[in-house]
């Protein structure tokens, strides 16, 4: 890589006239390239490059207690966040009227369980009830409020509180222990 | 008849041009820098398609671990020392001008306040070393031992315009992102950002204008 300079010492030929050695114009810029480079890897390394994004999650105020009119069971599906990654759901019932409890993976499946059931009532009446449970990791919650932007559901409520009747629900049908 | 001679190519490569390359990337990624800083802990977001950047100023950041440990941290070295020194207030302890400059450069940290004066004495590397064991948290969100309550409430205090941002790792568990959830909305807080990762929409996809 480097070049090697072979050049006499500028010494005295024999016989022959003193000439002055010419220095050569060109500059072994290797060890130059070399720093160059070392710098641009610290830089690279030492920087944050993706800026991570945000999603805004507002909650209702605790301390105003606002009538709301009672959503009708038929129109809400409940999801319940269970662990090793695996949502329940059951639509259309309240807890304890005996509802079917449907299990659903996160991602493309769950997506696809949603669209189904809005499709049932329509857009504007579906409402959809995040229950997370205490076995549920932040990622689940995060994953669920994701797939309500990807939907473009705007009816949805995050609930951390389970009923009697859910737990049982719960307990009986997918062994699910709260 | 002359020997052909054949010629010898230089060994020696122009490297100007590769120069001029190294450095312009250089120059760019040095004008772009943005170190990052060091964390009290390692947290893996999961991912979102939102697209919201999290703001670079007014920021104050409640981190969560995969143990569940909550961490805090602030983005600005005035802010930081003015709610130390209301937390400090409150709490009826005081600091010292150099424990305070030492607390300023902590990006974030998860220490009860009652540890907070033992841990700032020591030396950087002796920092790296403890394991911080978490702010503490409950699940009201307004008891006496909640020291995060305290932490929000004098940063707001030394900030107005501070932004609320949660940073919680993939495996925390949903109890004690309910505590901080809790302890923000005791303080009226209702709305704040959660930090994700960037995922892409599915196909087809298109946001709302």
């Amino acid at each position: 890589m480097a070049e090697i300079n072979t050049g006499g010492g500028g010494g005295k030929h024999d016989g022959g006239k003193v000439r002055s050695k010419k220095a050569s114009t060109r500059v072994d810029m290797t060890p130059m390239v070399d720093l160059g480079f070392l710098l641009i890897t610290f830089f690279i390394l030492a920087t944050t490059l993706s800026k991570p994004s945000s999603m805004t999650l507002n909650v209702p105020d605790k301390t105003k207690q606002e009538e709301t009119e009672p959503i009708k069971a038929s129109n809400v599906m409940t999801v319940f966040l269970g662990k090793d990654n695996k949502a329940y759901y059951i639509f259309g019932k309240a807890a304890n009227e005996d509802p079917e409890v449907k299990t659903v993976g996160y991602g493309y499946e769950f997506r696809q369980a949603l669209m189904e059931n809005v499709k049932k009532v329509g857009s504007d009446k579906f409402v959809v009830v995040i229950k997370p449970t205490k076995e549920s990791t932040y990622k689940n919650m995060v994953d669920v409020l994701d797939e309500m932007a990807i939907t473009k559901l705007k009816r949805y409520a995050l609930v951390d509180e389970l009923t009697d009747s859910e737990k049982t629900l719960l307990k009986d049908k997918v062994k699910l222990n709260i | 008849m002359p020997a052909v001679k054949i010629k010898r190519a230089s060994s020696s490569v122009d490297m100007t041009a590769m120069t001029d390359v190294a450095f312009l990337l250089l120059t760019f990624f040095i004008l772009t820098a943005q170190f990052r800083s060091q964390d009290a802990a390692s947290i893996e977001t999961p991912s979102s398609i939102s697209g919201i950047k999290v703001p670079d100023n007014d920021i104050m950041t409640i981190g969560l671990g995969r143990d569940g440990k909550v961490y805090f941290g602030t983005d600005n070295q005035n802010t930081r020392i003015a709610t130390l020194e209301n937390v400090a207030a409150e709490k009826g302890i005081s600091f010292t001008p150099a424990e305070k400059k030492e607390f300023a450069l902590m990006s974030n940290f998860g220490l009860p306040i009652n540890q907070l004066k033992s841990y700032l004495s020591l030396s950087k590397e002796q920092q790296a070393k403890v394991k911080q064991p978490g702010i503490p948290t409950d699940s009201t969100g307004a008891g006496a031992n909640n020291e995060l309550k305290s932490w929000v409430y004098n940063a707001r205090k030394a900030n107005n315009n501070l932004r609320i941002a949660l940073k919680g790792d993939n495996l925390a568990k949903f109890p004690e992102f309910k505590n901080v959830l809790t302890t923000l909305q005791a303080q009226n807080i209702n709305k704040f950002n959660l930090i994700t990762g960037t995922e892409a929409p599915p196909a087809g996809w298109t946001a709302d204008k």
